[in-house]
Parts: C-alpha cells; sequence; structure tokens
C-alpha cells in the first residue's frame, strides 16, 4: 500500500473515464506513460506549498492538481495589520498564476467529498478528479453549533470572527472605522486549539495601536476563555500595561454561552453580559469541513491525527492532511509556516510513495510567528522540532527556540521580510 | 580552501554518521536529507535560499562560511534576532548537510 502499484493504478484509471482530458491521459497510462496523480485540496499555506514543492522536486514525474475556491491567496499572518490600517487587503494578496510554470493544474471549485477506495475527489459542481494520493489542507471551520446566536450568516456578518482573512477582514475594518470615539471593541477568544495562538493578542494590539491615533477615547476588551494569555505573554502584557496603557483591558476565563448579534451582547458562562460596540466573536474551531465531514477528525472528533513522517491519515489510506486540521504535536503552533513547513515533509514523502523511494525517517519542522505590536515593532516566538521514532510523534528540539527580548523594529522588517520569501515560497 | 576541504569532510561524515545511525534501525536513509532539511530555512529565505526580500540569499554560498555562521549563533558568538535561536535546534551533521545543499544552488 505505500507504494504506487500499476494494478491500483489501472482500478483508478478506469474509475474516472468520465473526466475528458484526464481520461486520455488515463487510456495512454495503459501502455505505461502515466504518471502518479496527486490531488491537493485547499490553496492556503499548506496546500499551494505541497503542490509547488511535488511538482518541483519531482521535476515533472507527478501530476499535480490543486483544487481552490478563491481566485487569490489572502494571508492571515499580517492581515491584522489590515484591521489596524497599516496595510490594505491587497497588500496580504497574492495570485495564484506563479504556480502555473511548475505545471500544476489548478481546478476552481470546492471539494465535498472523496472516495477513498475509488480514489476519486468529488466537487460540489459534481465533477469528480482521480487520485493516486489526495492531500487535504483544510485549514478550520467554526463549531457553530455551541453559538446558536450565529447560526444565521446575517449574525456572523454582524458579530465577525474575520479569523479567515479576506472579505471578513476588510468587514471588521469598516466596523472599527465607523465606530465612534469613546466606543468599545471586544474580542472574544476561544479556548486552546486553535488557529495562531498569538493572533487575538496581536489584534487587540493593533486595534489599540488605531484607537490612540484616531479614537483615542475608545477602548479594546479582550475576553479570553483561557486561563491565561496563551501566547507571547509577556511581550503583549508589556504592550498593554506599557504603550497602549489605558486603552486595552485583559479578562481571563471568560467563556460565553451565546450571542446576540442583534445587540452586540455577549452571554457569558459567568457574570453579567457584555456588550460592545465592535464586537468580533472567535468560535471554538475544528478541522475543515472536508475533513470532518469524511471522517478524518479522530482525535475528539475535532481534529485530524496523522503519521508525522508521511501526513497520511490514520483514519484512511492515501490521504494526507496538513496545517491546522491537524491534532498538533506538543508544543507545535496552528500556523503558516508550519503548515508550510508540513508540507514540504508530506511532498517529499508522498513523492518517494509514489515513485518506490525511501521516505525520510527523521523529518524535522521549525516555526517562525512574528507578532505585530504597531506597524513597525515585532515580537517572535521560534520553534524547531524533530521526528521520534519511540513515541512516533514531534518533539521539541531541547535549548531551541524562543521569544524576544522585547518588540524591535529590526524584526518588524525581518517579518515583512518573511511574508514576502514564504508567499513566494508558496506562489511563485 | 582548506576550509572547503573541511566542510566536504565535514558532510561525507555527517552522511556516514546519519547512514549508520539509521542502518542501527534498519531504517534506510533518504538521499534528499539535505534539500528536506534545507527546505526549512526557505520560509524566511527563499526557495532554495533565493531571498525576495531584506533577509539574506543562501544560495551559493560559501558551506564553510555558512557551517561557521550557524557554530557561532549556536555557540552564541553571533548576536542575533531569532537564528540564535533556531540553530541550537540542529545538529553539526545537519548544519553540514544544509550548507552542502546551499553552496550547491546556483545564485
Amino acid at each position: 500500500m505505500t507504494t504506487f502499484n500499476r494494478r491500483d493504478f489501472v482500478k483508478s484509471a478506469g474509475a474516472i473515464s468520465l473526466l475528458g482530458a484526464s481520461a486520455i491521459t488515463g487510456c495512454a497510462s495503459v501502455g505505461g506513460s502515466a504518471k502518479p496523480r496527486v490531488v491537493i485540496v485547499g490553496g492556503g499555506y499548506g496546500g499551494a506549498t505541497a503542490a509547488k514543492y511535488i511538482a518541483m522536486w519531482s521535476e515533472g514525474k507527478i501530476d499535480v492538481t490543486l483544487v481552490e475556491r478563491g481566485d487569490t491567496f489572502v494571508s492571515c499572518p499580517l492581515s491584522n495589520l489590515v484591521i489596524g490600517g497599516s496595510k490594505q487587503i491587497g497588500d496580504i494578496s497574492v495570485s495564484y498564476d506563479g504556480l502555473n510554470k511548475y505545471g500544476i493544474r489548478r481546478v476552481k471549485g470546492e471539494a465535498v467529498g472523496f472516495d477513498a477506495d475509488k480514489k476519486t475527489l468529488a466537487l460540489a459542481d459534481g465533477t469528480s478528479l482521480p487520485f493516486d494520493r489526495l492531500i487535504l489542507s483544510p485549514g478550520i471551520d467554526f463549531m457553530l453549533e455551541s453559538l446558536p446566536g450565529l447560526a444565521t450568516a446575517e449574525a456572523r456578518n454582524k458579530v465577525l470572527a474575520a479569523w479567515k482573512a479576506g472579505p471578513e477582514t476588510v468587514a471588521l475594518r469598516k466596523q472599527l472605522v465607523d465606530m465612534k470615539d469613546g466606543g468599545v471593541y471586544a474580542i472574544q477568544i476561544p479556548k486552546a486549539p486553535y488557529r495562531c495562538p498569538p493572533g487575538p493578542y496581536e489584534r487587540a494590539c493593533q486595534v489599540a495601536w488605531y484607537f490612540q491615533q484616531a479614537k483615542p477615547k475608545s477602548k479594546v476588551l479582550i475576553l479570553d476563555a483561557n486561563e491565561d494569555v496563551v501566547s507571547k505573554k509577556g511581550l503583549f502584557m508589556k504592550a498593554w500595561n506599557g504603550q497602549f496603557k489605558g486603552l486595552v483591558e485583559y479578562r481571563n476565563n471568560q467563556e460565553i454561552q451565546d450571542v446576540d448579534a442583534r445587540t452586540n451582547t455577549l452571554k457569558m458562562s459567568f457574570g453579567d453580559d457584555v456588550k460592545a460596540d465592535v464586537l468580533n466573536v472567535l468560535p471554538p474551531m475544528r478541522a475543515g469541513n472536508i475533513a470532518t465531514q469524511n471522517g478524518l477528525n479522530n482525535s475528539n472528533k475535532r481534529w485530524c491525527q496523522i503519521d508525522w513522517l508521511t501526513y497520511e491519515s490514520t483514519a484512511v489510506k492515501n490521504v494526507h492532511i496538513l496545517g491546522d486540521a491537524l491534532q498538533i504535536a506538543p508544543a507545535m503552533p496552528k500556523s503558516g509556516h508550519m503548515a508550510n513547513q508540513h508540507a514540504k515533509v508530506c511532498a517529499a514523502a508522498v513523492i518517494a510513495l509514489l515513485t518506490g523511494d525511501v521516505v525520510n525517517a527523521a523529518p524535522m519542522v521549525a516555526n517562525t510567528c512574528y507578532s505585530f505590536i504597531d506597524d513597525k515593532n515585532v515580537v517572535h516566538v521560534a520553534s524547531v522540532h524533530r521526528y521520534d521514532a519511540a513515541q512516533k510523534t514531534m518533539v521539541t528540539v531541547a535549548g531551541s527556540g524562543g521569544l524576544s527580548a522585547d518588540a524591535n523594529r529590526t524584526e518588524g522588517i525581518f517579518a515583512n521580510s518573511w511574508a514576502r520569501n514564504i508567499w513566494a515560497d508558496m506562489l511563485a | 580552501m582548506k576550509a572547503h576541504i573541511r566542510v566536504t569532510a565535514l558532510v561525507a561524515s555527517a552522511l556516514t554518521a546519519i547512514a549508520a545511525n539509521a542502518q542501527s534501525a534498519q531504517t534506510p536513509v533518504s538521499k534528499h536529507l539535505a534539500r528536506n532539511l534545507a527546505a526549512q530555512c526557505a520560509n524566511c529565505h527563499g526557495t532554495n535560499g533565493h531571498s525576495v526580500a531584506e533577509v539574506p540569499s543562501l544560495a551559493g554560498q560559501n558551506a564553510a562560511v555558512l557551517v561557521n555562521k550557524m557554530k557561532d549563533y549556536k555557540d552564541g558568538k553571533q548576536q542575533a534576532t531569532i537564528m540564535h535561536q533556531l540553530a541550537k535546534g540542529y545538529s553539526d551533521e545537519q548544519i553540514a548537510l544544509i550548507a552542502d545543499y546551499f553552496s550547491k544552488q546556483p545564485k
């Protein structure tokens, strides 16, 4: 099962013969010239990187298809700067066209399911795509069943999450711009694990930075369901008690029961209701829909377990998963940088599996995560992780990693440089 | 030149050491180990070490220079914002492989 063989291929080639151009390739394959096929779902930090690296490293020996519903990549990292106003949405958007030169076939569409036996991926428009290996990089979706007040799109368009960069990012910025001076912006943070551990605190800083310049009588209220600041605590607290003193209030253990979008009110699990002029709720999160609706969420029904050597699902063979959807290894954050690193380990493994080569038995990944305190000063957290064969998981390398000593402008330059390089690493 | 020979020897011994470890665990070694390790640097230093921004490119740099820089980061002799923390995550053998890989990339 670990290596691609001709019998499997002929079987899957038969299953796809409804697909026009692909069917021609499929028929030709019987003659022996066919390439193994990898289909990737999700053009974010994980999926786009996997597509590029499989195409680049296999030097055209593998047929790569990337399925993505959006027209343009919009980055979650740096999207808080759009909310703070120092960047525009165009600054964090990148075209997918850079992938064309690698011979990657791009399909615009929404993947809804797959048949692991027939090895086909189903799209919402009714078409199906054949694969030998499927890679899902589905990101997160919200557990809205826990917040009935956000059941309707109307409610979610008023009380925004803006936790997937794009139109909601712009809409939240507009709510802040439209808010009167003297108003309250409240951000409610779910219990960890959630996408981007420092992200909510960075957002609070960005909104405070905006208020400081434009609406100094206003206030940022952080309602954290966690017992304490989840990431970069000392560095964020320093900003809230220092340059943003009087602008930011942090409250811990602030779980919510529901949201009343009509009145912008949070129903707290304990204590009085909280009302805000701009209310930003990050609902609890789980692996993206395609993973949870197809039995891949075998960790607490929320996240996906994988083999860390190949990123193959432990629930379904020949299906690999990357990024925020994973049940993380200890001390491994759900970050875009991490998803990019997952993708390269997975790309190397998938190429090896499909070409009869050796899978790397000692993969490593590293994480670098920058957070902007204002428009120029930045802090980071970094870590290095290695595969531990005995525990069959990734562990942090002892003595590695750490935090910034203090917010600084040099790291502001490096953070912007990081963004340009990682976007190019995925998409150019 | 002398430094170059030293790094070449280090790469050879790194591969031998890694192969020996792997064989003892009866696991064959991927011939792409250096490429896979170096790919971790691309997020900040660009694909195959070709940076498109302020962080320096690593492609085509002298392997011995890269090895020494990483050693200085590890030992705390070289100040940094982040590289001193990341460098400590890699063994001397791994650093030798990464440096050798980047030195062979066209500038």
